[in-house]
């Protein structure tokens, strides 16, 4: 450890830090606005000016200069106080005075900074630039006169995007950040400009002009568009969902958010289920909760217990599913799924290990892998931060990664070893096969796409053959993941909401295999192939199910009930409540819980509480919140069925990635994003 | 300097043309291969040559070509001035200094002939053939007024020169580089007044010394 001096106090320090970190390390703040630590080190904005001895007698930008043992840093001199004043006076000259309608007032460095550390008034009477705005994309809104040339959007498309399509053009004072030919900046992450931009320059486009931040409620929650479980902070303005920002959490989503979880949300106020119908003469009427869950609970005592199914969504909750489960076990239904993707992973038998449907390396774990086998996923869209994080481990060099599946575009180099099952039976005979020998922590991703359909479960052991014969899983490192698209998934496989035996699957029940089907905000389907199933629909939002359903009983989406997921690496989180239920709408296991008292076999829960105290107990590890399960090896000989592959290409599930539930597909924010992805540019979309 | 931006109009395509491509592969070998793009500067130029202006399927090929992204290309070519994004006279691009030397010695009148005989700065002639600008000292004060045009410095201009040498690139001429006031570069216009003695260009006054390898000494064999 080397020892440097911030404005006399004696720090510790690791050798590599630059002087910013030391000084903070000594708890002093440093203006700033182009550095950023995530991304690499730029010193154009000249704000973190300190007075650094030894050293040539100026201030010098401490966050590209590196901290040396024995350094003096001084952080409020003189010379220091009037550096950072000349620098916010120059920065300030172009940028116009607009405060009062830029969305990024209240919440802006260029605001607080100048408070802070500025002379309080301009000396500038000259005229000031302007510059033209710029289109970047549905997520981004430009007012590029506001910009302070600080390149983090630059940094961070080329960088932890891995799209170069942004860049400054010109130089001096005419210099303007803009995207090759004003092409929509084509990341699934591009959102996270708009946090870094510290201006008013780019903002979120989707919620221009909709709120100040200072009138928001924040609720810190968990994101539930992918499996990820990422970090969110919901702002709400009354009962309505306004914003949705990322937090900080190093072992997900370290500070970025996938544009479908943070600019869907404004799906959760468009094609709400608000009050139970019925579908009378073919058509749904409108019905009070009693009429609708009487009609439900005649439907339940006169169909057969094996004609009858449940199928659990993506966005559903835990508490949820297991209300379901207890009840309908209790009527002796068994026809249960919580996969609509049909991918043949989860509790086969009692013994099938836990870890076989997990992301075992763990999200943050994927960095220190060596060798990456991918298969039948598109990672970028099926769980794009994991995919940000192997560019990362790509970028700094050692990790070598191969693909079976549809060769897609992943942000980074990869070696196309097949397209298909045959591929992955073959995979001994590719030259690839020697990099999974040779590395020290190999790991290999399963999509769905791999392990769905009828050969999924013999794919499946194929693959974790490869995972045997090649040390995947070993002690201290267990390189077996599934990677899962959907946040319901995992605890619905940890609380055994899947068929056992006999038991028709998700895709046996929507093709008539069952009479009366229950979809807990099951969308994922076609309609037509429902036939003439007497479908219940309980769910938030008015999407396949719903136009399919002949009793719809209308729940809570994900900001408006606090739920538990579970995230693919295995760790549970509380999602909590935002805002109310919409109109007449309820907690989704409340609805179950009335339902079952209706059918004689009333729930032993009446509160959230007691229902999670239940799930707990029958299924202890829910009962540790997040935290992620810790690398076990496991029986891989228990994974899967042998059996014949046919012979497909493994086709991603996510067709369209900003389309992947109800509540994207309610987003007109989502909406216009898919259409600017597939070509055209909505006109006149404002 | 104003804002730079690719030309509104653009040709459908752009190729190498095979001298061109020769010169480009000279570039890009010099450069290890992990780092092709190095090479993009000389290549911007060489394609200006071809073309007479980086076009938008230029600055594509280009990036093809180097292996990286077309914004990187784009923002090299709207860094650097010397590189036309809009198309310029087929005969001359024509850039008169403005700077303080070359005012102070009259740069006012080689911009009013410019206007006079080619019409407004920055903006393609009506017969497509000059395109003139004013551009920021060129280094050749000791010759003010000057402007080069295009490769070449024409310096101790007056109007009337620069009309003449205008009439002369329309005609398909090309007139000759240098001073237009009778004297050699920039020595004094009546001859050199110094360092006259014949003596000191002889090599007569150097410690004679072997250059290993030096040009004109190789052994005879």
């Amino acid at each position: 450890m080397a020892k440097a001096k911030v404005n006399g106090v004696e720090v510790e320090f690791d050798p590599g830090m630059t002087v910013l970190q030391v000084a903070e390390l000594a708890g002093e703040e440093i203006p700033r606005f182009c550095y950023h630590e995530r991304l690499s080190i730029a010193g154009n904005c000249r704000m973190c000016l300190v007075e650094v001895k030894p050293g040539p007698p100026k201030p010098q930008a401490s966050c590209a200069l590196p901290a040396a043992e024995g350094q003096e840093i001084f952080t409020n001199t003189p010379m220091v106080k009037k550096a950072r004043e000349g620098v916010m006076e120059f920065l300030l000259i172009n940028h116009p005075l607009d405060c009062p309608i830029c969305d990024q007032g209240g919440e802006c460095d260029l605001q607080d900074q100048s408070v802070g550390y500025g002379r309080g008034g301009s000396r500038y009477e000259e005229n000031k630039r302007a510059v033209e705005e710029k289109y970047l994309g549905p997520t981004i809104k430009t007012a590029m006169t506001r910009c302070i040339q600080c390149t983090r959007c630059v940094r961070f498309t080329t960088e932890v995007a891995g799209v170069t399509e942004m860049g400054m053009i010109s130089r001096g004072e005419n210099a303007e950040i803009t995207s090759y030919l004003e092409q929509a900046v084509t990341s699934e992450l591009s959102g996270n400009v708009n946090d870094l931009c510290p201006v008013g320059a780019l903002t979120h486009k989707p919620w221009t002009f909709n709120y100040r931040p200072w009138e928001l409620s924040k609720t810190e929650t968990i994101d539930v568009h992918d499996a990820l479980g990422a970090h969110i902070r919901i702002d709400s303005r009354g009962p309505a969902v306004m914003r949705c920002l990322p937090r900080t959490k190093e072992d997900i989503n370290e500070e970025w958010l996938t544009d479908k979880s943070r600019y869907a949300v404004d799906g959760l106020s468009r094609r709400r289920l608000d009050q139970p119908y019925v579908r009378k003469g073919g058509k749904l009427q409108p019905a009070s909760w009693d009429e609708a869950l009487a009609a439900v609970a005649a439907k339940v005592k006169g169909t057969d217990a094996s004609k009858m199914g449940v199928i659990a969504g993506d966005l559903t909750d835990a508490e949820t599913m297991k209300a379901a489960r207890d009840l309908f076990y209790s009527l002796g239904v068994t026809n249960l799924d919580c996969r609509q993707d049909g991918a043949r992973v989860g509790p086969v038998t009692q013994s099938t290990p836990r870890e076989s449907w997990l992301f075992n390396t763990g999200i943050a774990g994927i960095e220190e892998a060596d060798a990456i086998l991918l298969i039948g996923t598109d990672l970028r869209h099926e769980a794009s931060l994991i995919n940000a994080r192997i560019r990362k481990a790509w970028l700094k060099g050692g990790v070598n990664v191969g693909l079976i599946g549809e060769p897609v575009d992943l942000t980074y180099d990869y070696t196309h070893i097949g397209a298909g099952p045959k591929a992955v039976r073959d995979l001994k005979k590719h030259a690839f096969i020697d990099v999974l020998k040779g590395a020290k922590r190999p790991a290999i991703l399963v999509g769905s796409s791999a392990i769905n359909g009828e050969d999924g479960a013999a794919v499946l052991r194929d693959i974790a053959d490869i995972a045997d014969t090649y040390g995947i899983v070993k002690d201290g490192w267990n390189g077996f993941n599934i990677v899962h698209t959907a946040a319901s998934r995992v605890a619905g496989l940890d609380l055994g909401f899947v068929p056992v035996g006999e038991a028709l699957d998700a895709g046996a029940m929507i093709r008539g295999g069952v009479d009366l089907l229950f979809l807990l905000g099951a969308d994922e389907f076609n309609p037509k192939d429902l036939g003439k199933t007497f479908v219940v629909y309980i769910g938030s939002h008015g999407d396949a199910g719903a136009s399919a359903a002949d009793i719809i009983l209308p729940g809570a989406a994900y900001t408006e009930k606090s739920g538990i997921y579970t995230n693919l690496e295995g760790r549970v989180q509380i999602a909590e409540r935002c805002v109310f239920p919409k109109g007449q709408a309820k907690e989704d296991w409340a609805i179950l819980r009335a339902l079952s008292a209706l059918v004689d076999k009333t729930l032993p829960y009446d509160s959230l509480t007691q229902l999670r105290e239940k799930l707990i107990t029958d299924h202890p590890v829910f009962g540790r919140i997040d935290v992620r399960p810790s690398p076990k090896t496991f029986d891989l000989r228990a994974v899967g069925q042998k059996g014949e592959v046919k012979d497909r290409v493994f086709t991603s599930p996510i067709v369209d990635f900003y389309m992947t539930n109800p509540i994207a597909r309610a987003s007109v924010a989502m909406a216009e994003c898919s259409a600017s992805r597939r070509g055209n540019v909505p006109a006149a979309a404002e | 300097m104003s804002v730079r931006r690719l030309a509104k109009e653009q040709p459908a395509s752009f190729a190498f043309s095979p001298e061109t491509m020769e010169k480009v592969n000279w570039w890009i070998a010099k450069y290890p291969e992990s780092r092709r793009q190095s090479a993009v500067i000389p290549i911007l130029w060489l394609v200006q040559k071809q073309e007479g202006w980086v076009s938008e399927p230029a600055i594509t090929a280009i990036a093809k070509l180097l292996g990286m992204a077309q914004i990187r290309v784009y923002e090299v070519a709207t860094f650097y001035t010397m590189f036309m994004l809009e198309p310029v006279g087929s005969a001359a691009l024509i850039q008169v200094c403005g700077t303080t030397p070359c005012m102070l010695r009259g740069s006012d009148a080689l911009i009013q002939v410019c206007k006079d005989k080619i019409g407004p700065k920055d903006k393609l002639s009506r017969d497509g053939k000059f395109t003139w600008q004013e551009v920021e000292c060129l280094g050749a004060c000791c010759n003010a007024p000057m402007a080069q045009i295009n490769d070449y410095y024409y310096e101790d201009l007056t109007p009337e020169n620069l009309a003449q040498i205008i009439d002369d690139f329309a005609a398909g001429k090309s007139p000759k580089p240098g001073p237009y006031n009778g004297r050699h570069t920039s020595e004094p216009l009546g001859g050199a007044t110094t360092l006259s003695d014949p003596a000191l260009y002889d090599g007569s006054a150097a410690k004679p010394i072997k250059i290993p390898n030096a040009p004109g000494t190789e052994v005879q064999a």
